[in-house]
């Protein structure tokens, strides 16, 4: 911060920077919102951001149809490095979705008005995200027509899944989450869509929102009952969101292998979760912003507290990885020493470095109120965490694998194209929804963005 | 006059800000109204309260959902690993309830989740394709930027020309009958 700065949450601050543009009415809201979905013709851009996407969608398609085809044989992963890129990718993928949750669920719980904006586009990258991570652990299974083995099911065989085992965990914790996040996001989403449904001008269009609308009215009633439902949501939705990336973390400490086994992983894994989705958010609400005219709706506060949420979790990141460092010298255990040494001097120490500078060098820039005012670094600090988070993940699966306990265990790993071509697939995958959502429903919630409105205005009376 | 009732759903005010439907509200409930209903496009702090509307079921039974969830996902996971299919995996206790408690912990959740959002939709009746008050005209901005209220014909005390009147007191606008069908 510079001498001449007010102070941090000043009234001043607030002014200049407040969470909607001045001068909106409950009309205003409305229609700038649902002008994006129904009236605005779509642009050029669109279709070629689309088209891109859609495109590597389409590799992702081919790359999971050779792999059913050739079996996981195409994958860099043998014995003893089983795991790869398919769990890299899922791990970081399922983190990204964190901070969708967090925005709509615990800051809804802690009255921060400033999340009204953001949350509902957040909450569709914590959908999309989900639905790219958990993929990766069905395709990976090699079998993924027979994924539902995995299910609780009373099978011919009677026989039942082994719920000790944290694998199960994940199949529960995952498909909870991705449960409860659809339907905090359509519950939102059921007066926005009567909103469509009542603007819309097309007969089609009408009758497909008026569907997912069911009816909708506004009526009190109905509103005394939603309030509680998602108040409640939030409240669930909030232990939720903790414990899925603690049980994703036990896949990892549950197993006795050295860089795996600690207590610190369940708090480091929501951390990093969080600190990932917020980048992603970053990512994709620059663009957005941009390309549809939001920066009334989401402004500099918005991009502001997201980034200082980001420091705040890239920091408790950097105590886990110096944790890591401290349990492993204090304890003396050698395996754990060794593999330390493996991370800062081992093959894929450019790796560790390299995500070193991502997760924890650069970010510290945003300590300064100048960078967090600066929207083209803030959009390039939301990728550099990005990939930090992912060599992060990439870190921990392959360099604690490739140096097990015995060197007769140990092996390298390097990913194969089809690797590579599911990862960049799923991100066109999540692209492409991202394209479809912003096109038919609105990006911000309308209803929201109206209370919002009453209470800004009640606030200057 | 009375009405036939198969006619008319009720009388229907429209406002432009919050507080003129509260303050509409807890006038029309001090004349003696009881079927009164109001719409808005976003929630207005304030109105359950001016409508008289009383704590609702959806916490209760989210509860339920909640202990359903839990209780039947522990139980189950002891009957699986316990007694229908038991491991014994180096003579360690079959009910090790400790690694039961992720999956315990996640469907209750999800049973609370699940109990809300239902709970929620079906105590509203959604989804509901038709309703009189969609026979409104401006009732489209009920999901925008008009706030209504509505007296409706169920109510005892329900005369059209009082309502009228007690609408117009109060300064609504756009005073409508509501059809019944």
């Amino acid at each position: 911060m510079s001498a001449g700065q007010p102070p941090f949450d000043s009234p001043e601050i607030r002014r200049l920077t407040p969470v909607i543009g001045p001068g909106y009415t409950y009309g205003s809201v409305t229609d700038k919102i649902s002008a994006i979905v129904l009236t605005r013709p779509t642009s050029l851009g669109w279709y070629i951001g689309f088209l891109i996407a859609f495109s590597l969608m389409g590799m992702m398609t081919v790359a999971i149809g050779w792999l059913i085809i050739k079996g996981t044989g195409i994958w860099g992963i043998n014995i003893p490095i089983g795991w790869g890129f398919a769990i890299v990718n899922f791990v970081w993928w399922i983190g990204i979705g964190h901070a969708g949750t967090l925005i709509s669920a615990i800051l809804f719980l802690l009255n921060q008005k400033w999340r009204t904006s953001i949350n509902r586009f957040a909450e569709a990258m914590t959908l999309f995200a989900v639905a790219c991570a958990g993929m990766f652990p069905l395709i990976h299974t090699g079998r993924p027509w027979m994924a539902f083995y995995m299910m609780p099911y009373p099978s011919t065989m009677g026989i039942w899944p082994q719920f000790r085992s944290p694998l199960i965990w994940d199949v529960f914790a995952v498909s909870t989450y991705g449960t409860v996040s659809l339907m905090f996001w359509f519950v939102g989403l059921i007066p926005d869509l009567a909103t469509l449904r009542d603007r819309a001008v097309k007969k089609p269009m009408k009758i497909i929102y008026g569907m997912l609308s069911m009816g909708w009215r506004g009526s009190a009633r109905h509103w005394h009952r939603y309030q509680s439902a998602y108040l409640l949501l939030a409240g669930l939705a909030t232990p939720l969101v903790l414990s899925v990336h603690s049980v994703i973390s036990f896949d990892f400490s549950i197993a006795i292998v050295p860089g795996w086994h600690t207590t610190i992983f369940p708090p480091y894994f929501v951390a990093g979760a969080i600190y990932s989705g917020f980048a992603m958010v970053l990512t994709i609400a620059i663009p957005l912003r941009k390309a549809y005219g939001l920066e009334d709706f989401i402004t500099m506060r918005h991009l502001d507290n997201m980034a200082k949420v980001m420091l705040a979790t890239g920091l408790i990141v950097a105590y886990g990885y110096f944790m890591e460092f401290f349990m492993a010298s204090y304890s003396g255990n050698k395996f754990d020493v060794f593999l330390v040494q493996q991370r800062l001097h081992g093959p894929y120490a450019p790796f560790y470095y390299a995500l070193l500078l991502c997760n924890i060098l650069i970010p510290q820039l945003l300590w300064s109120f100048k960078m967090r005012h600066n929207v083209a670094v803030l959009f390039f600090m939301s990728i550099v965490v990005n990939i930090g988070m992912w060599l992060e993940r990439f870190v921990i699966v392959v360099i604690s694998l490739t140096r097990d306990y015995v060197p007769s265990a140990w092996g390298r790993y390097s990913p194969t194209f089809w690797d590579w071509a599911t990862f960049i697939g799923t991100m066109g995958m999540f692209v492409t929804l991202i394209f479809l959502f912003v096109r038919v429903l609105p990006a911000i919630s309308i209803a929201e963005m109206r209370e919002l409105v009453a209470e800004t205005s009640e606030e200057e009376k | 006059m009375h009405l036939q009732r198969s006619h008319i759903y009720g009388v229907m005010g429209e406002f432009g800000e919050p507080e003129e439907l509260i303050h509409a509200v807890e006038k029309i409930r001090a004349a003696g109204y009881r079927r009164v209903n109001a719409y808005s496009p976003f929630p207005v702090e304030g109105l359950s309260e001016a409508l008289g509307l009383k704590r609702n079921m959806v916490p209760f039974i989210c509860m339920l959902g909640g202990l359903a969830g839990g209780v039947g996902g522990f139980f189950f996971q002891y009957w699986a690993a316990a007694i229908t299919y038991p491991q014994n995996i180096g003579g360690r206790p079959l009910n090790s309830w400790p690694a039961f408690i992720p999956v315990t912990f996640e469907l209750t959740i999800l049973g609370a989740s699940l109990a809300a959002v239902f709970g929620m939709l079906a105590l509203n009746k959604l989804p509901q394709p038709h309703h009189p008050v969609f026979n409104v005209h401006r009732f489209s901005h009920a999901s925008s930027d008009r706030f209504f209220v509505c007296i409706e014909a169920k109510d005892p005390k329900f005369r059209l020309e009082e309502c009228a009147r007690i609408l117009q007191e109060v300064h609504a606008h756009h005073i409508t009958e509501v059809s019944d069908d």
